[in-house]
């Protein structure tokens, strides 16, 4: 791309356009001072965040110190609150997600960036896309009145295979830890095929046709070198997936059968820390119960740097090991 | 449309001018409890119609809202599906300075529903069996706590799968509350509130999340409110009243049941589940206005005043037609009188 430099505007000097021009070269410094008012903006809200649900949450953190996290009961009426049953349902649940979403999304994706004829791929991910723009309470009825029928029909052909697990025993009642990570699976796709396949289109034909050239086949050239040039971005649509997953609150309710207990049946219901706080907040009996719901909140905070982290740290592992 | 504009600008101008000020706007605002919230838009509505002056303005916040937010005099009344308790009643007292009045507006009830394949009939239920079933300790449909009720109905072996509400609610406290009357062990294990650590059973989100619920799992048994159930043309069963009858809820015996209170204590803090006397039905509860015995603004408090006043005649009257049990002629009365404490 050939750009026609702008030197035809200094040329005409007066005093009025020089000043003009001085300050548009001196743009760099504003450009650096607004970015930078946005980035610590962001900071601050992030900072300000933590710092009023610690502020808020003094009542319950007084009262169980450490043992917040690891009680089992959540009891308003003698004033007893444990945050485990809750931090297990959220995790599962977006375990659940991620393992069904990650490859159903990226073989999409690699679908309609490389397999597809373009005029399908580009209508199939404006679909999609439209997909991602659904609001969740949406997806929470279609979990009640679609999914969870459909789940009950065939739940007896999974428990024929998967039966002999302790993770497909029990009861099944149609609303379940394992129907909540269906829904979020559905959720979280759009994100991961649309900005996968975006990072997939940008990976340089060069590198294509190298592997082409060197007696790859289709396949061999997207396995071997469009997907490694293309994991860190894949990856990034997977945090941003994760991220949805831990935070959803009205789809996951309706699915979820809203029970505070750890079973690890996934076909046992459960409770996850965004549907009690929703669930909750608004009737709060007393300021203990609405200090233990923030410092829930403060919890799925951390909860949420934490698993972040530790995706983060085995990205930088894999993505060595890659290029070694 | 304009010439009305018109006229009522010029009486308003003309209302200025004589320096009278009883077209003065009053803008009142009033938040909490979400179950009475089509009545009480609808009376504010009327009444707003009627005196265009005044406009009472409710949010539907939820009764811990209300609570909260007239303690903390962003609203000019709350409501709630609860009494205050005395812990939150010296909060207000502390915060304010002045008392807060609880004022009776409407009555609601739990009905128990269920969906057992194969049976049509409206069960009989004992507080002994209700109690049992959330308890977790009645698991089959042909217990004989529940068979014994039941003469004549066929009732399965299978499991029962209780069903509750996950949010927090006042429906769940008018339940508890009962359960806890009829059960010594519920009120030791579990208790009363508008949330509690139920022993078994699945959560729903709201009355539709329950009976949601219900309708697709086979064998289950739970509670909506009144209103929602005939809405909603649903099932339900029939409950034993402290007499010994099962009575069916409606909006005459869950009037009855409020009736049946011989002692209305002077603060209407007062829970009617389970009342003496026949034809009451038992799993019912008033809803009340939460209103600070002191307000200081006079064309607010007087604007109130009148409103209560309203509500407790007029207004009454239009609370069938929303599937809401009117009050009882005595509770009335007694609440004409009450209007005095506010200054």
């Amino acid at each position: 791309m050939s750009v026609t430099a702008p030197t035809a505007l200094p040329a005409r000097p007066s005093g009025r356009a020089s000043a003009f021009w001085h300050r548009l070269r001196s743009g760099d410094d504003i450009a650096y001072v607004i970015t930078l008012t946005c980035a610590l903006t962001i900071l601050a809200l992030a900072v300000l965040l933590v710092f009023e649900l610690f502020r808020n949450s003094a009542l319950p953190r007084e009262k169980f110190g450490w043992s917040f996290l690891s009680g089992t009961t959540w009891d308003p009426v003698v004033g007893q609150y444990g945050a485990l049953p809750f931090i297990y349902g959220t995790v599962v649940t977006s375990a659940l997600a991620l393992l069904m979403g990650i490859p159903l999304g990226v073989g999409a994706a690699i679908f309609l960036a490389e397999l597809a004829p373009t005029k399908i791929s580009n209508g199939l991910t404006f679909l999609i896309e439209l997909l991602a723009a659904v609001p969740s309470v949406i997806f929470g009825l279609l979990g009640i009145f679609v999914l969870v029928p459909a789940l009950v029909a065939i739940e007896p052909a999974i428990r024929a295979v998967l039966g002999w697990t302790p993770l497909f025993s029990g009861p099944f009642y149609g609303v379940s830890l394992f129907s909540a990570g269906v829904v979020l699976t559905v959720m979280i796709i759009p994100f991961i095929i649309s900005i996968s396949r975006e990072v997939i289109l940008a990976v340089p034909t060069e590198q294509r046709e190298g592997a082409l050239a060197l007696g790859a086949t289709k396949w061999e050239t997207t396995w071997n070198v469009v997907l490694p040039f293309a994991k860190k971005g894949i990856m990034g649509s997977i945090f941003l997936a994760l991220a949805r997953s831990l935070g959803e609150t009205m789809a996951v309710t309706m699915v979820i059968g809203n029970e505070p207990k750890i079973h690890e049946s996934l076909f046992a219901p459960g409770y996850s820390i965004a549907a009690v706080i929703a669930n909750n907040f608004a009737e709060a009996s007393d300021s203990l119960e609405k200090g233990a719901l923030i410092e829930l909140g403060l919890v799925l905070f951390g909860l949420t740097i934490i698993i972040n982290g530790l995706a983060r740290v085995l990205v930088l592992s894999t993505t060595r090991k890659g290029a070694s | 449309m304009t010439r009305r504009v018109f006229i009522v600008n010029a009486a308003l101008v003309a209302t200025l001018t004589v320096g009278a000020a009883s077209a003065q706007q009053v803008l009142i605002n009033a938040g909490g409890a979400t179950f009475p919230y089509p009545i009480y838009s609808k009376w504010f509505d009327e009444y707003h119609k009627k005196f265009s002056n005044i406009a009472i303005n409710y949010a539907s916040i939820g009764s811990g809202g209300g609570i909260a937010q007239v303690t903390a005099g962003t609203v000019d009344f709350g409501a709630s599906d609860g009494p205050m308790t005395d812990a939150a009643i010296k909060e207000f007292q502390d915060k304010r300075g002045s008392a807060i009045l609880h004022f009776p507006t409407v009555l609601g009830a739990d009905v128990p529903t269920y969906n057992i394949p194969g049976v049509t009939a409206s069960l009989n239920f004992t507080g002994e069996a209700l109690a049992g079933i959330f308890l977790g300790k009645i698991t089959k449909w042909n217990d004989p706590e529940i068979a014994n009720a039941n003469p004549g109905v066929k009732l399965p072996s299978n499991n029962i799968v209780v069903v509750h509400r996950s949010d927090n609610s006042g429906t769940t406290y008018i339940w508890t509350d009962y359960l806890s009357k009829a059960s010594k062990d519920w009120e030791m294990k579990v208790g009363r509130g508008t949330g509690v650590n139920w022993p078994v059973g699945l959560g729903g989100k709201g009355n539709e999340g329950v009976s949601g619920s219900i309708q697709q799992t086979a064998n289950s048994v739970g509670y909506v409110e009144l209103a929602y159930a005939i809405q909603n043309k649903m099932t339900y069963g029939k409950v034993k009243n402290a007499a010994g009858e099962f009575v069916q809820a409606s909006l005459a015996s869950v009037t009855a049941a409020a009736a049946g209170m011989k002692e209305m204590p002077e603060d209407f803090r007062v829970s009617i589940t389970n009342p003496p006397g026949k034809g009451v039905y038992p799993i019912a509860s008033f809803t009340w206005l939460l209103i600070p015995s002191k307000i200081s603004d006079p064309a607010k408090k007087k604007a109130i005043k009148d409103f209560l006043g309203w509500m407790l005649a007029d207004g009454q009257k239009m609370t069938e037609a929303l599937l809401y049990a009117p009050l009882p002629k005595a509770v009335v009365t007694k609440e004409l009188k009450a209007i005095d404490k506010i200054q």
